[in-house]
């Protein structure tokens, strides 16, 4: 059965690709994964790698000719095999396996929404969900002008005005996300040009303390103390063990998007740190050791997931408010509380409880640019994940390569109570829990 | 049986307050100072006769709306009326709710009445019931327009009263018009009274403009009624000296001369003169008692005026018993 | 065409249906020489004579009565109740008789007849001059109901009830009689078809459902609230029963938000029909709640003026309604 070569969708808007070369001649043999047609879109030009092994039977499409992504360019197959008929070809190519560079669909959260009261948007009203459907409207980006912001019949129909132009070029290809976009084939642009904003949010205002005269000595602030303290403490008491994963922030980013200007109307950043938390929940739901304190007596698993996430201060060091029962605040809720310890945490309006209590922490020590890291523990809690700077990276999707948003995640554990293979199942679960954002 | 001079000048007085209180409604309403007003003008012989035929406070009344002398005769005052002529909160029959001309006098065992006619017969009925029930010795006197006694209503509660011996007054009055149409096309006999045979109950015609014939009448049938022999019909005939109304315009059905020969028969003039005839009243007498009279409705008028008018939310109750406030 | 009032318009419409045709008759009380206590029927006691126009007795039961026999009989009565306040003594006959009088022969027998009646408040004629009575009516099938608003439509829905061969309840808004005015045609025979609701005027924004009075106020209200850019869309419903729900819908898919208007008081009115009507088919239209705007739910209309115009809807309080609707 010979394997065919398509014409592959490379990103959101691109519908077509013009063949530039053949990097093989027909007869030629050819190793899986060797660079075989050279194409050109109107945002990349790209190799693509054969998708078999074998002898290039038959190319279907000269160089020089454009064609629509989907589009058989060649058979790769036994020397002699019979191709099998076109139609009968097109047909197959639907075959979900077969479509390049797609993920299996993801769980669309449909732009459905019930009429009725809803938590986020207020009252929705039956037409408006009725529209929503019909129109495929994200109400969370429609902006309500109705009584208590709620969503009228008006601002859906207004929204469905300004949308039809982006609209035109979503339509051409629907079945695309967002997240296989290859951008403007520009790799490696600058990350704060692509995360520009978030770098801002994530990153406490730098304080350019003079620095300091070489050989003198600085005094021990009350802060670093404690900070020294702590971490030796923590690094005499518990074996750590570090494991990194990498997880592709694709659909949180989409989703960031959609939802961060809602969020902004009421008056919440929408930062990665929230999603972190949420997907951190998520893990330690699916290993509750994670979410453990090793004692004398035996491993206490703790029934709350009390999050505390590292502050930088302004002033130097840092400190760790707790989020208290993080698994019953939803994403936005999260977000409220990240906004609100953070800022009182720098302004130092923190209240002790409040720095008290965490079963499990998360630092992000990307915000400098941090690939990844070893964090120490926070005792007594036995987990500490550390998430690096969130960075465009060409990873390879389904046999191509794609341009990701891509972050490390170490996980910091205490090897007394969890083992790695334990300590790598709850960090695959926040991985899976990113990496399958659901879309706003 | 014989009334004293006493209270024949009684009568007359309250058949002239009437009268007088009753022209000011009319006057108050071509100033445009009232909404509405029917009038009783040309039947208070009728009224005041039979209201005098009972015993006031023990004895029931339900009445129609062109009664006015018959309340006054029950014991409303100018001012009562013109509250309600005028809609001001101290209306005593409604409370400004009805149309003027709907009365209602609890304390006095006068039964509140509505506009659709007839209506009010079956109830005349129903209290007459109750009173034998009880084995009572009380009588109830019902009033009605001769038009009204084609309403299915009124042969129903006469029939009833009939059936049951009850001790009911049913006075047809008579003034030969429903708004415009002639007793000729309500009824095919002579009089509303003749209607009584064919239900089982004596039927009685008296002359309505004479007040204290139709006294004489009606105290024969009440004392009846209180001994147990049951209801009587009695049609009082006199003549609608005013339109309808006051939107009515009574010349495109009735002419000038018409009324202008009834106006011989009116009743004030008709009592005024048995009682000179009598020697019971002077001119002078006579002049003192219509100035008397034209004061005690300056007065109600002026009451009236200075009243104050319902709120517009004073409308929402009471609707259910438990709204009354009894305190 | 020519302006002329409410009134007079149904006057037109009797006068030349009985011209066309000399089965159809007039009964009720004073409609005779005096032409009627609303002057409904003046002249057409001079031109067609006692016998076509009969003073009935003061009794609503007999002219409903005698009007479902002679309409048994082959005739076309035009019954006259003087106020709709007083139609009570004959809501037996119109109900049990009139009303079931071709089901319960199975077609044999028919009531061709036409019941008017003035109805409606704001005339100073407290409880028993005032009120709104088509809810009752529009309960039971055998019967129409039509409450027009304006002269054309009255003269055309007139003769129409006049020619349908079933019992027609045709309520006029007494109100509006001599202050509503409107072109009529002159010489032009034109009849309008029972059943048909009219939208009398275009809006995006909401929709007002009204009949009689109501609508002609809601006019004015969606012109007073025009002003402040609310674009209303009014709906006069002019046939209760049967209803045109089409109409209704169709205005709620384009506005989605309905106000619906009527001076009976709210409970168990008709506007519980209409709003029953867009819950059930229009749900998914909706983009508000469905208003209704109505008469308190006290027994009638009070007598005096300040009672009165606390009870009633007017242009003002349907405008407020609108402003609240709109906003939603
Ligand atoms: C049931 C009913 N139908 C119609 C009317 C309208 N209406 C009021 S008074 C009246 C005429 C009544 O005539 P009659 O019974 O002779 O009493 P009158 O007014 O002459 O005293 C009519 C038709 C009414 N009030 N009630
Ligand atoms: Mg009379």
């Amino acid at each position: 059965m010979p394997t065919k070569v398509i014409m592959p969708k490379l990103g959101e808007s691109v519908v077509e690709g013009t063949v530039t070369a053949w990097l093989k001649e027909e007869g030629e043999t050819i190793e899986e994964y060797e660079p075989l047609v050279e194409i050109n879109t109107d945002k990349v030009d790209t190799e693509i790698p054969s998708s078999a092994s074998g002898t290039l039977l038959k190319i279907l499409v000269p160089e020089g000719e454009t064609v629509e992504a989907g589009t058989i360019l060649a058979w790769i197959g036994e020397p002699g095999e019979s191709i099998p008929d076109e139609d009968q070809a097109r047909e197959k190519e639907h075959e979900p396996q077969e479509e390049p560079v797609e993920e299996p669909a993801p769980e669309q959260p449909e732009a459905k929404q019930d009429s009725g009261r809803d938590k986020d948007l207020g009252y929705i009203s039956p037409v408006v969900s009725r529209l929503a459907q019909e129109e495929d409207v994200d109400l969370s980006k429609v902006k309500g002008t109705g009584m208590d912001g709620r969503i009228t019949k008006k601002d859906v129909l207004n929204y469905l005005e300004e949308r039809k132009e982006e609209k035109k070029e979503v339509e051409e290809e629907p079945e695309i996300p967002i997240w296989e976009t290859p951008a403007d084939g520009d790799l490696f642009r600058p990350t704060e040009l692509v995360f520009a904003q978030s770098e801002k949010e994530q990153e406490a205002p730098p304080e350019h303390k003079p620095l300091a005269e070489p050989g003198e000595t600085l005094p021990l602030t009350s802060m670093r103390k404690r900070i020294a303290e702590h971490m030796v403490h923590s690094k005499q008491t518990a074996p750590h063990v570090t494991t990194v994963m990498e997880a592709d922030m694709s659909r949180v980013f989409a989703h960031r998007q959609v939802s961060q200007p809602k969020a902004e109307a009421r008056g919440v950043h929408l930062t990665y740190t929230a999603y972190f938390l949420s997907a951190i929940v998520t893990g330690l739901k699916a290993v509750p050791l994670a979410n453990a304190s090793w004692t004398d007596e035996g491993i206490r698993v703790h029934k709350a997931i009390n999050l505390g996430m590292a502050v930088a201060l302004p002033s130097g060091g840092l400190i760790v408010p707790v989020i208290e029962r993080a698994d019953e605040s939803s994403l936005t809720g999260l977000a409220r509380q990240v906004n609100d310890l953070a800022e009182r945490a720098r302004s130092g309006q923190l209240k002790p409880d409040e720095v008290q209590g965490g079963t499990f922490t998360l630092t992000n020590h990307g915000t400098k640019g941090s690939l990844f890291a070893t964090p120490v523990i926070n005792q007594p809690q036995s987990g500490i994940l550390g998430t690096g700077i969130i960075q465009k990276r060409p990873v390879v999707v389904n046999d191509a390569i794609a341009i990701r948003p891509m972050v490390y995640l170490s996980f910091t554990f205490d090897h007394r109570v969890l083992d790695g293979a334990s300590a790598d199942t709850f960090l695959a679960h926040v991985v899976h829990a990113l990496e399958n954002w659901p879309l706003a | 049986m014989t009334l004293s001079n006493a209270l024949k000048k009684e009568m007359f007085w309250v058949m002239l307050l009437a009268r007088r209180l009753d022209e000011r409604a009319w006057v108050l309403h071509r100033q445009g100072k009232i909404a509405f007003h029917i009038s009783g003008i040309g039947q208070e012989a009728a009224q005041v006769g039979a209201v005098y035929a009972i015993k006031k406070g023990k004895d029931w009344l339900v009445p129609y709306y062109r009664d006015l002398a018959m309340l006054i005769a029950m014991g409303m005052t100018p001012s009562e009326f013109v509250m309600s002529l005028l809609g001001k909160a101290p209306d005593p029959t409604s409370g400004a709710r009805q149309m003027p001309s709907h009365f209602s006098m609890r304390h006095a065992n006068v039964v509140s009445h509505s506009a659709p006619v007839a209506t009010q017969s079956p109830h005349a009925s129903g209290i007459g019931l109750g009173i034998k029930m009880d084995g009572g010795d009380a009588v109830v006197l019902t009033t009605i327009g001769e038009g009204a006694t084609s309403q299915g209503e009124w042969y129903e509660a006469v029939n009833f009263a009939a059936v049951h011996k009850l001790p009911v007054i049913f006075l047809v009055e008579n003034n030969q018009y429903a708004i415009s149409v002639p007793q000729e096309k309500q009824m095919a006999v002579n009089s509303a009274a003749d209607k009584a045979c064919g239900l089982g109950l004596p039927g009685i015609k008296v002359d309505g403009t004479r007040v204290f014939e139709v006294y004489e009448a009606i105290l024969e049938a009440v004392e009846k009624a209180r001994n147990g022999e049951g209801a009587t019909v009695i049609e009082a005939k006199m003549y609608r000296l005013t339109p309808h109304s006051s939107d009515d315009d009574d010349r495109s059905y009735r002419t000038r001369e018409e009324v202008e020969k009834h106006k011989k028969q009116d009743p004030i003039i008709l009592a005024k003169e048995a009682l000179i005839d009598e020697g019971l009243l002077t001119e002078e007498e006579y002049e003192e008692l219509d100035q008397k009279a034209k004061d005690e409705v300056d007065e109600a008028v002026k009451a009236g005026n200075e009243a104050p008018y319902p709120k517009g939310e004073d409308a929402a109750t009471p609707v259910y018993a438990e709204e009354v406030n009894h305190g | 065409m020519a302006e002329i009032n409410l009134v007079e318009a149904i006057r037109q419409a009797m006068d030349e249906e009985m011209e066309r045709d000399e089965n159809v008759f007039v009964i009720g009380e004073d409609v005779g020489v005096r032409g009627g206590v609303f002057r409904a029927t003046v002249g057409l006691f001079d031109k067609y004579g006692e016998e076509r126009v009969i003073d009935s007795p003061l009794a609503e039961l007999t002219i409903v009565g005698v009007g479902i026999g002679a309409a048994l009989y082959g005739k076309r009565p035009i019954c006259e109740i003087q106020f709709a306040d007083f139609i009570y003594p004959a809501f037996n006959q119109i109900v049990s008789e009139a009303a079931k009088m071709v089901y319960r022969s199975d077609g044999a027998w028919f009531v061709p007849m036409v019941i008017r009646a003035p109805y409606g408040g704001g005339i100073g004629g407290g409880l028993y001059h005032s009120q709104s009575v088509e809810a009752f009516f529009a309960h039971v099938p055998g019967l129409k109901v039509v409450i027009p608003s304006n002269p054309y439509d009255a003269k055309g829905l007139l003769k129409s009830a006049v020619r349908d061969p079933n019992p027609v309840m045709f309520f006029e808004p007494k109100k509006g009689y001599r202050l509503i005015k409107g072109e009529v045609p002159e010489d032009e025979e034109y009849t309008i078809p029972i059943g048909p609701a009219k939208v009398t005027r275009e809006g995006r924004d909401l929709s007002v459902f009204a009949y009689g009075m109501m609508h002609h106020y809601a006019l004015q209200a969606a012109e007073t609230v025009a002003e402040e850019g609310i674009d209303v869309e009014v709906v006069d419903l002019r046939t209760l029963y049967p209803v045109d729900r089409e109409t209704i819908l169709e205005s709620v898919r384009k506005t989605s938000k309905a106000l619906i208007v009527h001076e009976d008081n709210l409970t168990g009115g008709y506007g519980g029909e209409i709003a029953a009507t867009i819950a059930e088919w229009g749900f998914m239209d909706l983009d508000a709640p469905v208003r209704r705007l109505a008469g308190p739910d006290v027994p009638a209309v009070p007598f005096s003026h300040p009672m009165q115009e606390w009870f009633m809807v007017n242009p003002d309080k349907i405008a407020d309604a609108i402003r609240d609707l709109a906003a939603f």
